[in-house]
Formats: C-alpha cells, structure tokens, sequence
C-alpha cells in the first residue's frame, strides 16, 4: 500500500472552554479528495488550522508523506507543500491581484508573479486579472485568487475551507472541476463541509466529525444523506412540517424601486418590483454583495431615501418611515449581523428584548417610559424556554451564546412579537443542523398562521425547503417571481448569474 | 525679488521640520499605527539634539542623539501598543504629555545656552546662480535629504516587496498573520523608524531651524505632522506638498506682518493652518481615493491567534 500523504495520529486540542479535537485521526492518499464533514463548531477548522500549523495540538502526531512533522506555523506548512484556501479570504482590499498573491509565496518579483499567475489561471480555467485590485472583485473571483494563490506553492495538499459557501450553482461545478483536475494529478484535497451531497458528488473518502471526534469514516459514494447526517449529528434532521399555501392579500409591495448605491463598495437597486403576500414565504436567492444589503436597508427602514411610494406596506406607503414605525406597522426584521445589528453584544438577552420589545416599558409612548426590570427577565426567560435557548438565563450577556443559540433568541425576538411580515437575512448562517432545522421551523409555522414572511439567503437548500415563492437578486436588480414547484437548481442558478429572460418576466406575471 | 527667494529659502526649511515628522508618522500609519506621541516625541528630540550639539559642539551628534531619543520614546509606545495591547491613542496622548513635561524639565539649564555659529550651507556653483541660487541652494543638506527620502519612501512603499508587507500589516493584520508574517515584529520596526523620524524632526527644529532652545518650541508642530498624513490621504508626496504649503504660509504671514497690513496678527498666525486644511482637504475629497489608500486597521490593535 502507498504511504499516505497525510496521516493524523490522535490529535487533541483543548481550549479554555471546550475540547475542540479529542483523538482525532485521519489518512489521506495521495490524489485523494478527503471530505472533512462535520457541525459548525464539531471542530473542523481547529483541526484544519492544527495541519497547516496556526495551531499546535496538545498531544498526536502528524505524519507528511510517512515522517513525522512538527508544523509549527503556517509558513512552515506551505514550504511542506500544504497549501490552505480559508472560508473567510485572507486577501487585502486595496492591494492588486498580483500584489496579494506576491505576499503568499516566498521571494520573486512581482513581474514573475504577475506571469505565472496568468499561466496557472489559464491553465485550470480560473480566469483572473492580476492587475486588478481585490476590492473590486465579486466573491468567486476572490476565491479564485485565494486558489490560484495556493497553488502557485505548488501543494500536494490543498485545504479547502467551505469553498462553496459563497458560489453559484454553477461556479460550484467549474470549482469540481478545478479540484477533479488537481487530484488527477496527485495532489490531495481536504474538503471542509457540511453540504452532504457536495460531499457525495465529489469526495472519494470521508471522515465525519462530531463534538470534536471521529464518529465515522466511509466513502460518501456509498452513503446517502441520512447516512451522513447520522454520522454527522447523532440522528437524521427532523422534517419540516409543510402545509398547502393559503396566500391573503399582499402585505408589503415594493414599485419600481431604484436606489443609488450609498457606501462606494455597493451596489445600486435598479427597478426592483416585489411582493410578499400574507401566508407564504417568499425567498430571495443570490450570491452575497450583489444587492442584498442595499435592498435590506431600504424595506427594513434603515434607509429611508426610497423614492415616494416605492414601498408600501397595505395601504401605507412607507418608504421615508424609520424602523420603529415600520415595526408598528407590524413589519419586523433579522438581520445579518447578529452581534452589533441584531444584538448588542454587551448587553443582557432581557436588555436587548428592549432593541425591537416594549411590552415591557410603561408608557412606551413616551420617552420618559420605565423598564420594568421584572416583566423584562420573565419575558426573556419565556423565550429561552420556548425556544429552547442554550443560555444562562436572562442575564446572560448577548456576546456569551453561541452564534446558532443568539440567532435562535433574535428570531425568537421578532416571531414572538406577532408579526405581519417578518423579513429574514440568511436566517441560518453559521447556525448548525439542529437549530437551523428549529428556525426552519417556526418560520414555517408562523407562515401558517398566516404572516407574510421574506427570507434572503445565500443557501439555496435551504430556501428550496422553506420557500413557496422565489425571487432571484442579482447585480442590484431582480428577477420576476417563481413558485417553487417551477424551480430548479439550473434555472436558479443561471438567474444569480444575472441571466433571466424578460419571456420569463411576464410568464411569471400571470402567475 | 530677493525677498521672494529668500521666502521660498525659509519655506524649504519650514517646510522640512513637518515633512520628516510626517513621512516618519506616514510609516507607522501605513503598519496600522497611529502615533499621537508626536509632539513629545519631537520635544524631548529636540532637546536631546541641542544639549548633544552644546556639548559635543557636533551637528551629526546632535541628529543622532535626537533621532534615538525618538527612537526610544517610541520604543516604550510599541512595547505598550503592540505587545500589551494598550489602546494606541490613550497611550500616545501619554507619550505626548510625558514628553512636554520631561522636556521642560531636562532643558531648564539650556534654555540661555548658545550653540556655535552656524556656517553658510550653500552648494556650490548652484548657490551663485541669481535669485534661484538663493532660493534653492542654501539649504541645510537635510532639506535635499528629505525630498530623497520622500521619493524613496514612495518607491519602497509601491515598488518593493518589504513596502507591499508593511502595508499589508496596516491593511489587515490578522490575514498578514495567517499568511506567516511576524506582524507584531513589524508594527514594532515600523513604529521606531517613525519615532527616530519624529525625533530627527525635533533635533533639526532645534539645532539648525531656530538654533536655541525654548520649553515647548515645537509650538503643535507634531500635531500638525499627524494632520497632514490623514489630509495627504497617506501618500508621501502629498505630504511633502502639505509640509511645504505650510511652511510657506508661515513665512509668508510673517513676510505680511512685516510689511504692516491692516490685518489683525491673530488672524495672519491662523492662516497656515486653514490654507493647509483648505487645500488637502479639497485634493483629499474623493472617498474612493480615501478608501484606497486609508490603512484599513488603523488605529486597531492586533492579538495574533484569534
């Protein structure tokens, strides 16, 4: 049998608060493309960032083409061959492409980088300008820069950290094929992921993680996704109760809505018609950055430079009105940023109840009103339990929860305020398999109870599960509607591209 | 028309004192660091340099007993501001109120002294050319070093692989880590270059600028050099444009009140600093140009590993 390329002997990390990797092993061959799947917060990236030496274990061995290695930064890591594409770039905004590849590899000039660039780039279909500054780029030509990067260090062992979290559908297959060609040619992938059936299309070997140790190694080939998620979270992820579509009347209607970029590194909304009616839940699917936040602002109430009567709420229009009218218009909102937007991360979850809530305020009304500390703390401990929240209790500070246990108490927030239309930012980023499912969930339920809901997301599986309608949201402008039993993953992902016909516009207008 | 050149003569020489400390603070800028140390630095400088001069009666000993007391100031700040974390501009606003009360201490038995008589700089062949001899040519040779400077800086900064790296410890230390850079090591070198900079500022304020010694001579000046960099939007020619503009208000509003216009002193001793103020900040208007060119990490401390 061959030596593997990299072979991990019962690594084990402890922090402060948790065990990240408690004996973990794993053998990757060469060529091979080795799935690493597991939870957020299973303990993935801290082993990824134990091999390419940004971390040392506490204890195990690590074994490069069968000899023992100490790797103790990441510079040491690429002189090994051991190249690393993280999940969030490590690129440098104001810096050309060039610029930011020449500070990854050891000594050349910046002419030499320059030309091997454009012949690695042409080489593996990954096309990219050098000289063009980082800032400019979309995600995906961003990503391409981190590979191309780690390429020209010639690797045998490419790390890949969620690559695919920020793709199209179809910059996903041209990212399979880059991988395809690398491992053909011997080099190694460790793949990052969560996304089952990625894995199962493109990965030769698996190992799954769990709390921090192994609870499976198999070829994904040969499982399925209940298999997987078995392995992956201790049980399959339990289904989401769908029930038929009642959409009422429209609740929020958006006319022809053009907005001129407000931050230089935006984007402008051009003629964005929308609709969320009452009972259904509308999605907005897209690459991050193409819109998404400017279009946000504008129907949150952020930003109130809305043109007169482009959005309208019922009969209101609401365009120049500020959050807190638009939220007695029965209009709340989850965004993004859950630290510093949806909550404030040094205050209590009772205190930042008081962001959104004023049940708890005498006289609300006026800006003299007193908190009432007690009804505060048992409205938030309701909430905790109901939602079934893992915090210390009322008091504990907004910055202490996990990121999948605050997003689950900042959805908690705004569904328990009855809402009539609920708007939703990527409601399960960076939130694992259980939680997500329960957020799923009560968006659901709350649909049938008849509010409008909108959901924008990066993920489509996830709108694909959720959604009765689909919107596509592309270079600030925004595809005509599709009821989802019409949509598919093609079609989906040609639009992000930016590619939807206007025969399709008025298609979708009878609808 | 020799007044005008004798004018551009004392604008170069103005002009020089901020545009080392400027470019000196530009680098610790550019590593994400923002030095408010400045005017102490330049101060406790400007004293070590003329003390050194009046006793070694040696004009280099002087740049260099300055220079390494900005040095060393600066030291103590980065070992605070890098390795212990301390916020950069509490820290800073300290150096500077250390170093006016130090200074003032340190230089009360210098403040009669006398320095030797300074011998005409000039170059030669070049100083006898009519009005522009004059104008240009006699200057202390650090005011030709200065522009040298400037320029190499501008080329070290955009043409070399050292320049790209320090910018991109400024830019964004945490991906400078991941990629293997020693970003603290860095940041430090960059903060004693600064403050050696500031320091040389000081020594030549106080040895050849106005060759005596007086408490608090430096009159603001390290705070104007901090201003420039922010108004030249952190490009070093710019600066020196700045400096120069500066210093040639300065000598111009003097020029003004010799003559006897009708205007009041007050608002003559204000004019170098609006005139500055107006002209960067209207070249400096483009938010694009800004973003491009702010250090991004600026002012933001750096706990590498997480």
């Amino acid at each position: 049998m061959a030596t593997p390329r990299l072979e991990l002997k019962g690594i084990t990390k402890a922090f402060p608060a948790v065990v990240a990797n408690s004996n973990v092993s794993l053998t990757v061959m060469p060529g091979e493309i080795h799935a690493v799947l597991g939870e957020n917060g299973a303990g993935k990236s801290t082993l990824m960032k134990i091999i390419y030496g940004s971390q040392m274990p506490d204890a195990g061995q690590i074994l490069l083409n069968g000899q023992v290695m100490q790797i103790r930064n990441p510079k040491e890591a690429r002189a090994n061959g051991i190249g690393m594409v993280f999940q969030h770039f490590n690129l440098f905004d104001t810096m050309t492409v060039a610029e930011n590849v020449w500070l990854g590899l050891a000594r050349a000039s910046l002419e030499q980088v320059t030309a091997s660039i454009v012949a690695k780039a042409a080489e593996y279909g990954l096309d990219t300008d050098p000289r063009r500054l980082v800032h400019t780029l979309s995600v995906g030509e961003r990503q391409r820069v981190e590979i191309i990067r780690a390429l020209l260090t010639r690797p045998e062992l490419l790390i890949l950290d969620e690559p695919t979290s920020v793709l199209t559908p179809q910059a996903v297959e041209k990212l399979f094929l880059v991988l395809r060609k690398l491992s053909s040619e011997g080099c190694s992938i460790l793949y990052i992921s969560h996304k089952l059936h990625e894995i199962r299309e493109l990965c030769t070997a698996c190992t799954v993680l769990r709390a921090g140790k192994v609870t499976g190694v198999c070829n994904p080939k040969e499982e399925t996704n209940a298999s997987l998620s078995r392995m992956m979270i201790g049980a399959e992820p339990p289904l989401l109760e769908h029930h038929e579509c009642k959409a009422g009347a429209a609740t929020m209607v958006v006319k022809n809505l053009s907005l001129e970029r407000d931050d230089q590194f935006g984007v402008d909304l051009h003629e964005i018609n929308l609709r969320v009616c009452a009972g259904e839940v509308v999605g907005i699917a897209g690459v991050s950055g193409n819109g998404q936040k400017e279009l946000l602002y504008a129907l949150s109430g952020e930003d109130t430079r809305a043109p007169h009567g482009s959005v309208c709420m019922g009969e209101a229009d609401v365009s120049g009105r500020d959050p807190a009218e638009r939220r007695c218009l029965g209009l709340h909102f989850v965004p993004e940023e859950r630290l510093g937007r949806g909550a404030v991360p040094t205050l209590s979850l009772a205190q930042n109840l008081l962001l959104t809530r004023t049940e708890s305020i005498s006289m609300p009304r006026c800006a003299g009103g007193w908190i009432r500390v007690k009804e505060l703390a048992t409205h938030a401990e309701r909430l905790i339990e109901h939602f079934h929240i893992k915090a210390g209790g009322p008091n504990s500070v907004a910055r202490s929860l996990s990121g999948g246990n605050l997003q689950k108490y900042i959805v908690a927030r705004e569904i328990d305020a009855n809402p009539k239309l609920l708007i939703v930012s990527q409601p399960t980023w960076g939130v694992d398999v259980g939680a997500a499912a329960q957020i799923r969930g009560e968006i659901l339920r709350l649909r049938d109870k008849g509010c409008a809901v909108l959901v924008v997301s990066e993920e489509l599986d996830e709108l694909f599960e959720i959604c009765d309608r689909m919107y596509v949201i592309a270079r600030g402008k925004l595809s005509p509607s599709i009821p989802i039993a019409e949509a598919t993953v093609e079609k989906i992902g040609e639009w992000m591209s930016g590619l939807w016909s206007n025969s399709a516009a008025s298609e979708a207008h009878h609808a | 028309m020799d007044s005008y050149a004798l004018l551009i003569a004392a604008t170069l020489n103005a002009g020089t004192v901020l545009a080392i400390a400027s470019l000196g603070l530009l680098i610790n800028e550019k590593a994400g660091i923002v030095n408010l140390g400045a005017e102490g630095m330049m101060l406790c400088a400007a004293i070590a340099g003329f003390a050194c001069v009046v006793h070694t009666g040696s004009d280099t000993m002087g740049f260099v007993a300055g220079a390494a007391t900005g040095a060393l100031m600066a030291a103590v700040f980065g070992g605070l501001v890098v390795w212990l974390n301390t916020n950069q501009y509490a820290t800073g606003l300290a150096l500077t109120l250390f170093g006016t009360g130090f200074s003032a201490f340190a230089g009360i038995n210098y403040v009669q002294a006398q320095i030797p008589e300074r011998p005409d700089f000039a170059i030669p062949y070049l100083s006898d050319i009519p009005l522009v001899g004059p104008a240009l040519f006699h200057q202390h040779p650090l005011v030709y070093l200065t522009v040298v400077f400037a320029l190499g800086l501008i080329w070290f900064l955009y043409r070399t692989r050292s320049g790209l790296i320090l910018r991109s410890v400024g830019e964004s230390p945490e991906s400078a880590h991941a990629l293997g850079y020693p970003v603290r090591w860095i940041r430090m070198g960059a903060i004693m270059v600064g403050g050696a900079l500031c320091g040389l500022a000081g020594a030549y304020l106080s040895i050849i600028y106005t060759p005596l010694w007086v408490e608090g001579m430096v009159a603001g000046k390290g705070w104007i050099a901090l201003a420039l960099t922010t108004f030249a939007t952190w490009r070093p020619a710019r600066v020196l444009l700045g400096a120069y503009l500066f210093g040639g208000v300065t000598m111009l509003q003097f020029h003004l009140q010799g003559v006897g216009v009708e205007v009041p002193s007050q608002v003559l001793s204000m004019l170098p600093y609006l005139a500055t103020i107006v002209v960067l900040a209207f070249i400096s208007r483009n938010p694009r140009w800004i973003r491009i060119n702010i250090p991004a990490a600026m002012g933001k401390p750096f706990y590498p590993g997480s």
